[in-house]
């Protein structure tokens, strides 16, 4: 029977009721790497996030919805002379002084179609094309990472799972043959252990159910372990998750949970609220919240994370970016290539990493979008790398079958 | 109750409902599930699938090509209408969903509610494009209610010319290239429509076709639009010729030409009668009323009656009716959280408002008409009872215990459920729990009520 009580009392007793040994002592010295990713659905604009001001053509054409320079009141924030933050990302902003934020422009996924859902698609699944075996590269790389525990050596027990997916449903990303472990902010309140204990007796012959059910109480104490009974966890969140104001206590607790010793490495996160057809805006209407909430909650994860910042990369990516040019409705449409944020400790950041195509309408793809000209996977390939430790083998081959031509991108881990 | 009663009840239906109340006896649908539980499911299938509780909702709902013809008045109007219309979109899918719900929770029909819920993922449209939110309920009403029992070909014409399908599938502004508009603009063909029309609505992906038959279809579907507000009907089905891709388009063999909305409606019938289409939608019929592998016996059947009666979708699910496989003993499908929800509101005889209903979707991660993609909900246990869903199912369920433990007989909502055919180990544990609310916790979180 599954006793919910002793979950309660800590990592310790969680794993010891997993009938495997407890790990050693972790060494100071090794590294323990931790990958967030964020999918930002609905296709961020990444000329608004991090803007060109330093291009001839940006503000002829970007319009209305052109920046001032920094400096200026209302103005962006600097990025090392050509290129700025946009002003709502304010509590982001001092790590790329630090050297932990990395930003990377006119990235795209190998899609260059402009279907939302097809986008997303290729996004998640690794693939050249929309449609997928089903599984996503995520859970790929989970297979691929190696066996041996980095800090306390050895295997890790066979019921540890690696990867983590914030929110009621999984996206495709993190789908696969590997388990995970999922977590969402509870909607109800909790259910006494004894009720537990009661429920899982009764699914005694339901062998699907009594392993959902085991897994979900481990889970659920293990979060609860982590992350106290923090009522901003406990507030109907998870129908919200989506949405930008949520994001920043989702990010604490991703970042806490992937912290804790015995806890998860890898996680997915999404967010919503970057399909800007109309009142797009500058410093306010509908991008702003958007980039204020990613920024906020990128911005929260040194602390949430203690040490374990040091050795943690997160990726903030998106379908594609957005025309370049503002349509008539005050917004900008599904475009090209967008911009890809790297935070974390273990970032070797304080620049912004691209192969500027230029603004020109000679430049754009159909005249209309930023080309793109560093492949995403490139991107997430050298982090894998030379962060995860996953072997090139698997990245050519399992992660992003048939991207032999998209090579890792080096330097982005500090070394 | 019978074990075929209980089969009747929850595997085709949307379970027991409390009737009169707790103590009063089975309700009158489940006293006619015991009576003649075949008969009682034949006999729904000649309801009327859209009752009188949906007349005054409007034509086509809200839709956004409605927008779109009022931006192109000054823009501080255009932002006002804009804001008004979204607020009325909003309202009128609460007023939708709540007449939906009110049919499933307590309408005559609950085997009719299930396979409308059934074709309307079939068919998905989804408010994740919010666009939709003002459409979704009136492409239920008018494309899947009204040929529900009629004939297939009927129903999936009906469902891919409906504005709400038109506009989550962009074919509304996809321009044959070649066609005098075409000429004109840079903008041109838009695939997506066709491309699900034919991996998902019918031949599968795994269906025989290929890119060509893809770009024929997307052809052949240009044409197919929406009335703008500067039109007669707006948000209404608009033929625009001027749009549509001249000459002969080559789909699986056969070409299609001629002119006009009929060439889209010739090849969309053949997809319809294409045996890959007939055995792929009875192995999902099947797959959604018995387990997640259905019997190869089961599929074949329906199959046959299928072809048979060209599509009479009544036939079919009469012979599914029929069919000794649908009737094994053992509940091994996994309510999805939207039927585990509406089973347990009928049981409880629930009188919580329509706002508050919705919610508690949302919260199960169910939000009606809201399937992340157009393959629509998924129907196989591993998508729904996953370990975050599982315990997530369960603390509402508690919730939901909790609010009517003060007026519920534990052992008497065990038996308004099961009847006689109540499980032992179900009984030992109701009446062993600490509190009502833990015992009607357990009733609801079973195996036994929470498959069928």
């Amino acid at each position: 029977m599954v006793a919910r009580r002793q979950f309660l009392a800590g990592g310790a007793a969680l794993l010891a009721l997993g009938g495997t040994q407890a790990w050693a002592a972790p060494s100071a010295e090794t590294r323990d790497p931790r990958l967030i990713v964020v999918i930002l659905r609905g296709a961020m604009d990444g000329l608004a996030a991090v803007a060109p001001y330093g291009d001839p053509d940006y503000v002829e054409q970007r319009g209305r919805l052109a920046h001032k320079e920094p400096g200026q009141e209302g103005g962006l924030l600097d990025l090392g002379g050509k290129f700025g933050l946009h002003p709502g990302m304010a509590a982001l902003h001092p790590l790329y002084a630090q050297g932990r934020l990395l930003l990377v422009h006119a990235v795209a996924s190998p899609y260059r179609g402009r279907s939302h859902f097809d986008a997303q698609m290729v996004l998640e699944n690794g693939l050249n094309a929309p449609r997928s075996s089903g599984d996503g590269w995520m859970n790929r790389t989970l297979a691929a990472v190696p066996a041996r525990d980095p800090v306390r050596g050895g295997r890790r027990p066979a019921d540890y799972h690696i990867g983590l997916s914030i929110g009621q449903a999984t996206p495709l990303a993190m789908r696969g043959a590997i388990p995970i472990s999922t977590w969402a902010p509870a909607a109800s309140p909790a259910v006494s252990g004894d009720l537990m204990d009661r429920i899982a007796a009764l699914y005694g012959a339901d062998p699907a159910l009594l392993t959902s059910l085991t897994q979900g109480i481990q889970a659920h104490a293990m979060a609860a372990s982590v992350l106290g009974q923090d009522p901003a966890m406990r507030a109907g969140g998870a129908r919200r998750s989506f949405q930008p104001q949520s994001f920043k206590a989702l990010a604490v607790a991703t970042g806490k949970l992937l912290a804790a010793p015995e806890g998860p490495r890898v996680a997915v996160m999404e967010m919503g609220g970057w399909d800007t057809h109309s009142g797009q805006g500058v410093l306010d209407g509908r991008l702003a919240p958007a980039l204020t909430g990613l920024s906020n909650g990128l911005a929260a994860l040194p602390e949430a994370m203690g040490e374990a910042w040091g050795n943690t990369v997160a990726i903030a990516m998106t379908e594609f970016g957005r025309t370049v040019a503002v349509n008539g409705t005050g917004g900008t449409d599904h475009g090209s290539a967008s911009c890809a944020l790297l935070v974390g400790g273990a970032v070797n950041g304080g620049r912004v990493l691209t192969d500027w195509p230029g603004l020109s309408p000679d430049r754009l793809v159909d005249r209309r979008d930023l080309r793109p000209t560093i492949d995403l996977r490139s991107l997430v390939k050298g982090v894998l790398r030379d962060h995860l430790k996953i072997a090139d083998r698997s990245l050519d081959a399992s992660i992003f079958p048939d991207s032999g031509a998209a090579k890792p991108l080096g330097g982005l881990i500090r070394a | 109750m019978t074990p075929a009663a209980l089969i009747a009840l929850n595997r085709f239906g949307l379970g027991a409902d409390l009737g009169a109340g707790l103590g009063a006896g089975p309700s009158s649908q489940s006293a006619e599930a015991a009576r003649d539980p075949r008969g009682w499911l034949r006999r729904q299938l000649a309801h009327q699938p859209t009752p009188a509780a949906f007349a005054g909702l409007p034509a086509g709902g809200v839709s956004v090509p409605q927008l779109a013809a009022k931006d192109k008045t000054a823009a501080a109007v255009a932002k006002e209408a804009e804001k008004m219309l979204r607020e009325e979109a909003r309202a009128l899918y609460a007023r939708e969903m709540t007449a939906r719900l009110a049919m499933q929770i307590a309408g005559p029909a609950p085997l009719l509610e299930r396979l409308i819920a059934f074709w309307s993922n079939h068919f998905t449209v989804s408010i994740q494009r919010p666009a939709l939110i003002g459409m979704v309920g009136a492409f239920e009403r008018e494309a899947i209610r009204p040929h529900v029992t009629g004939r297939f070909v009927d129903l999936m014409l009906a469902a891919e010319s409906h504005p709400a399908m038109l506009f989550y599938l962009d074919n509304y502004q996809s321009i044959g290239p070649n066609s005098p508009a075409g000429r004109r603009s840079k903008r041109g063909l838009n695939e997506n429509l066709a491309r699900e029309i034919l991996e998902l609505h019918s031949l599968g992906v795994d269906g025989g076709y290929g890119q060509d038959d893809v770009r024929a279809l997307a052809c052949i579907l240009t044409g197919w639009s929406i009335a703008r507000g500067d039109d007669p009907s707006p948000g209404q089905f608009m033929f625009r010729p001027q749009t549509q891709e001249p000459g002969g388009q080559t789909l699986l063999g056969a070409t299609y030409d001629g002119a006009g909305k009929r060439r889209a409606e010739s090849a969309l019938a053949a997809l319809a009668r294409h045996p890959r289409t007939i055995k792929r939608l009875c192995a999902k019929l099947a797959a959604h009323f018995s387990q997640d592998d259905p019997p190869p016996t089961l599929v074949a059947r329906l199959a046959q009656v299928w072809t048979q009666t060209d599509g009479d979708m009544s036939a079919v699910y009469a012979a599914l009716i029929d069919s000794p496989e649908a009737w094994e003993p053992t509940p091994r499908k996994m309510k999805s959280p939207h039927d585990f929800a509406i089973s347990v509101w009928r049981l409880l005889g629930d009188d919580s408002p329509a706002k508050s209903r919705l919610e508690s979707l949302a919260l199960l991660g169910q939000t009606s008409f809201a399937a992340p993609s157009p393959a629509g909900w998924p129907d196989r246990e591993a998508d729904w009872l996953g370990p975050e869903a599982l315990v997530q199912r369960i603390e509402w369920t508690h919730h939901m215990a909790e609010k009517v433990a003060p007026r519920v007989d534990p052992a008497q909502l065990l038996d308004a459920a099961f009847g006689e055919s109540a499980p032992i180990a179900l009984k030992q544990a109701v009446s062993r729990a600490p509190s009502a609310a833990d015992a009607v916790t357990l009733i609801l979180v079973s195996p036994f009520f929470m498959r069928r």
